[in-house]
């Protein structure tokens, strides 16, 4: 096709911006950052206008066979379109949120900038081997973002992250290795109608799991997450959480479900096993937490979880609504953290006891830290109700049992995040510091009100963010029909009754 | 008819010996430093017109009878040119970087040109090598400058250490590698390869393959493979940088390249007997280098164990006993010379305002504060030899694991990538230091412009621009490998 190559223009457009972060002074880097991310947001609008939905599942393709055994190929359907304006929305808030970083800043912005383009990268890419080479190079600025502007145990957490994800990762290589050697192809929809072999797709989704039960992160392979957050500088989290543990997702739902159907249904079981411990397990653990942050990176795990058992669900609703909640999550975790990072600024500290009473003294952070507390609570109206909802739906079709325990997930999310809210926002106030702080400033109203007009938008019309998928999540649905395994809701129908009687009974 | 031919295709040789010897006769008059220097660029020269002599064989993927030279004792088909231009490249780099080093010590002399060209040529014979006594005329000629390379920083005790570790192991391992031509010769009766392919031909007995394996050992010992790895930390530590870099570099591809042609050519037929032997050397090295290295912190010596880590990743595309597996090894090798070229480089380039050679783990700390284009150079060559993409260096681990998977050893390519995720953590530590720790402000002086640009390139190569070039490579290298193999 000879259209304008959009998103390589998107690639491109943080590469050239890191560079010239690299080149420029503090002040130069900032305005270079802000303006590139804004350029690739512009960007993003308009391949969503241009997107056309219902249309080919395919869409913007480009291949530029550059290379040996890959090529440069890129393309989107609906499901990536999203990921990709999550991605391109959150970045110009999170050059934003990064006023405090005062050391290097050019390298600092050259490292966001080069995370930006690699997390297009991996949502665009149309050939495995660049894929892997996207997913994987991410490591790199995130490791460097953690590494050099993080927290007091910032070289522990980025070690951890690193290695972490690393031997996930290599698994997966070595399974798309064997893939392209038995299919003959890289290219990504050819591979997700390709049949292997159903004992060989057991190792091969094993090896995948591998790697997206890391990235997603899934218990019990979680414990990189919480150090990771804490360590991270905010606008590191807001990325972490909004885009990077997505890809885990992403995975399952282009990789794992389309490409081995029947090694899904077979490993269902533990898919349902690691989240519902999962769920239960860290919302217990982020109940007790004292740290703001690590309490969050917790609920993420929980969430995280949601969206696995969603996505295992095999049918429309329950992968429609783990797209939602990831993307929801994406938006109000990123919020969240915001959040954090708006009052770490000004006390240094995240320990929740130091706070108090803070709706006194700052009522619209009060408020909208509120409005994001009950998006993640999942009340209805906010984004987390619909992509909840759904998920629970469609998983309670395939297993009632696992629908139950995730539910109570739902439960213990509003214990936690109310006793957050309660013990930050009400209550006295116990640290004169805490009390002295100023309300929101014109730069955090910049970067948290784009995000609860998405939120309540989300929350209202979803069917906005639902379209531009729907014709792809049928198409899963359909390649998942053969092989899902039964539900155990074995509903069966009633006699109907005689015409007549009905209107009979219908008299009373 | 036959003689023309013959020297015609061992033009280089001929050359680089002819040089040599008029340069060695030179330097005894020239023992200057202006002269040292004009000496050195004279045998830079005498490297480039060898390229060029010989890059013509691999343009035209040259193979079999056309290629043998004096009644078969060398070859100077494309896969020699191949490993040639590679060795030649690499050797042209360690002598561009030694007379900013040697004239901190006063020790630039003229003879370090001439050694180098010396243990280039033995090179040369190695790769080319046919028959298994042109092997060690090669492997020996190459040995033996090397020997005096590691001790030439006379006034430094460590560098004498060096010199005498490496000649009495080396030694030992030419005795071995000896023994096992000689029970070769004595169980097939020939000692060409071609011959010893066809003797071994179906059941090899007992003493064949006990000399296969100590031929193997033996070769081993001069990639600095596990088990025989023990000499290479020592001597990379005690050999002055230039030495270091140029032992890392070139030799490294020669022995590879002898290795590759002994097994798939000589041995070709047995090759069920060596995959098990090479597939244990391979993820010994890959764990040992790695596990090694992670407590060092003298960085040559961190390298050193890099690249037996290295070499052990090599080997697992030799396991896979196939083209593309033997083309994989190319690549790699390819992308290894640049690569360890940049790390010794930069490692030369630190240095304290009085010009010392800074080489611990302690001096570089915060580098990136105070250099950052140096830290940057030494940053990208970290990550890509700890393989993540997208550094090129990810390239070759890709290549060597993809044959190894398409060959159906899976497991070799699943424990080899996970174990170097261990290796990961060593590199990651230097970038640790540089970019994390607090400055040092220790790595003051200035750098030679030489250096400077030859990190840049190296650099350059090793970042994701160098995945441009994978096409050619892939093309360069099948034709290349394609010549340890029989047509189909």
């Amino acid at each position: 096709m000879n259209h304008f190559p959009i998103l390589s223009v998107m690639l491109a457009v943080p590469l050239v911006g890191g560079l010239a972060c690299l080149l420029g002074n503090a002040r130069q880097a900032r305005a270079i950052a802000l303006g590139a991310t804004l350029i690739d947001f512009a960007l993003g609008v308009l391949l969503w206008a241009k997107f056309d939905v219902g249309g080919a599942q395919w869409q913007f393709q480009e291949n530029l066979p550059l290379f040996s055994g890959f090529s440069w190929k890129l393309g989107i359907d609906g499901i990536a379109l999203l990921l990709i304006e999550l991605s391109v929305f959150l970045m110009p808030i999170c050059i934003l949120a990064s006023n405090a970083i005062d050391k290097r800043v050019g390298e600092y912005m050259a490292a966001f900038l080069l995370m930006e383009a690699l997390m297009i990268g991996v949502f665009a890419a149309q050939d495995l081997y660049l894929f892997y080479i996207f997913f994987e190079a991410g490591l790199i600025p995130m490791y460097l973002i953690i590494g050099v502007w993080g927290g007091a145990e910032r070289i522990y957490a980025s070690y951890k992250f690193f290695l972490y994800t690393l031997l996930g990762s290599v698994l997966m290589l070595i399974a798309m290795l064997w893939m392209v050697h038995d299919a003959g192809t890289t290219d990504i929809p050819t591979l997700m109608q390709y049949d292997f072999d159903p004992a060989a797709q057991k190792w091969l989704w094993l090896a995948f799991f591998a790697s997206f039960a890391v990235k997603m992160p899934m218990w019990p392979v979680h414990t990189w997450l919480p150090d990771a957050h804490v360590q991270a500088p905010t606008a590191g989290s807001v990325i972490l959480a909004g885009v990077l543990l997505k890809m885990g997702g992403y995975g399952f739902i282009r990789f794992s479900l389309p490409m081995f159907p029947q090694a899904s249904a077979d490993y269902a079981w533990l898919i349902y096993g690691l989240s519902m411990v999962a769920v239960v397990y860290t919302s217990l653990v982020a109940l007790v937490q004292s740290d703001m942050k690590k309490l969050i990176a917790y609920s993420s795990v929980a969430h995280m979880a949601i969206v696995t058992v969603g996505l295992f669900a095999f049918n429309t609703q329950g992968l429609e609504g783990s797209m939602i909640v990831m993307l929801s999550h994406g938006l109000v975790s990123a919020a969240l953290f915001l959040c954090v990072g708006v009052i770490y600024d000004r006390l240094h500290t995240r320990e929740i006891s130091h706070y108090g009473g803070l709706a006194i003294n700052m009522p619209y952070y009060a408020l909208l830290f509120m409005l994001f507390t009950m998006a993640s609570v999942g009340l209805p109206g906010t984004s987390g109700f619909v992509g909840e909802f759904l998920s629970l739906a469609g998983i309670y079709q395939q297993s009632s049992w696992v629908a139950f325990v995730s539910t109570t997930g739902i439960i213990l999310g509003a214990a936690y995040m109310l006793y957050l809210y309660r013990r930050i926002a009400f209550g006295e106030q116990k640290n004169a510091d805490a009390a002295a702080m100023p309300d929101l400033e014109p730069r955090e109203w910049l970067m948290l009100a784009p995000i609860a007009a998405a939120v309540l938008w989300m929350g209202v019309y979803p069917e906005s963010f639902l379209a531009p998928m729907h014709s792809d999540i049928r198409a899963i649905e359909a390649r998942l029909a053969a092989t899902k395994p039964a539900g155990d809701a074995k509903f069966q129908m009633g006699k109907a009754l005689p015409v007549g009687e009905a209107h009979a009974e219908g008299a009373h | 008819m036959d003689w023309i031919q013959s020297l015609r295709i061992g033009a280089a040789e001929e050359l680089l010996s002819t040089v040599g010897i008029v340069l060695l006769v030179g330097s005894a008059w020239g023992q200057t430093r202006r002269d040292a220097r004009a000496i050195n660029w004279l045998a830079v020269l005498a490297l480039v017109a060898a390229a060029v002599i010989t890059a013509p064989a691999l343009w035209h993927g040259v193979r079999g009878e056309a290629a043998l030279a004096f009644n078969g004792l060398l070859s100077g088909d494309a896969f020699a040119a191949f490993a040639k231009l590679l060795i030649y490249v690499a050797a042209a780099a360690s002598l561009l970087i030694a007379p900013a080093f040697f004239e901190k010590y006063r020790a630039m002399r003229s003879e370090y040109p001439v050694l180098v060209l010396f243990a280039v040529l033995g090179m040369g014979i190695m790769v080319s090598a046919t028959n298994l006594l042109t092997l060690y005329v090669g492997l020996e000629l190459n040995s033996l400058a090397a020997y005096v390379l590691a001790a030439f920083l006379k006034p430094d005790e460590r560098s004498a250490e060096a010199g005498l570790k490496y000649f009495v192991l080396g030694a030992l391992a030419s005795g071995i590698l000896l023994f096992g031509m000689s029970l070769t010769y004595g169980f097939t009766g020939t000692i060409g390869f071609a011959g010893i392919s066809a003797a071994l031909t179906g059941h090899a007995s007992m003493g064949a393959l006990f000399g296969l394996v100590f031929v193997l050992s033996g070769l081993a010992f001069k990639i600095s493979a596990v088990p025989f790895h023990m000499w290479t930390p020592d001597v990379y530590e005690g050999a002055p940088t230039p030495v270091t870099t140029f032992f890392a570099s070139a030799p490294k591809v020669a022995a590879l390249a002898l290795t590759m042609r002994v097994a798939l050519e000589a041995f070709g037929t047995q090759a069920a007997a060596w995959q098990q032997i090479i597939s244990f050397v391979a993820l010994a090295s890959i764990i040992v280098g790695a596990l090694g290295a992670i407590g060092q912190r003298n960085l040559k010596r961190l390298l050193a164990y890099s690249s037996i880590n290295n070499v052990g990743f090599m080997l697992v595309g030799l396991a896979s006993a196939t083209q593309q597996g033997a083309a994989a090894m190319l690549v790699y090798l390819t992308i290894y010379v640049p690569m360890t070229i940049g790390g010794f480089v930069a490692i030369l380039m630190l240095k304290d305002d009085q010009g010392n050679q800074l080489e611990d783990m302690g001096d570089i700390a915060g580098l990136s504060r105070t250099r950052p284009m140096l830290a940057l150079g030494l940053g990208s060559i970290m990550f890509s030899m700890a393989g993540i993409p997208f550094f090129f260096g990810f390239w070759g681990k890709f290549v060597v694991f993809q044959s190894a998977v398409n060959a159906g050893m899976v497991w070799l390519a699943t424990l080899a990538a996970m174990a170097s995720v261990i290796g990961a953590y060593y590199y990651l530590k230097v970038l640790k230091v540089m970019y994390f720790d607090e400055p040092a402000n220790r790595v003051t002086g200035r750098s030679d412009m030489v250096h400077e640009w030859l990190l840049a390139s190296c650099a350059v190569f090793v970042s994701p621009l160098g995945y441009l070039v994978t096409k050619g490579l892939t093309a360069l290298t099948m034709t290349a490998a394609g010549v340890l193999f029989p047509l189909a």
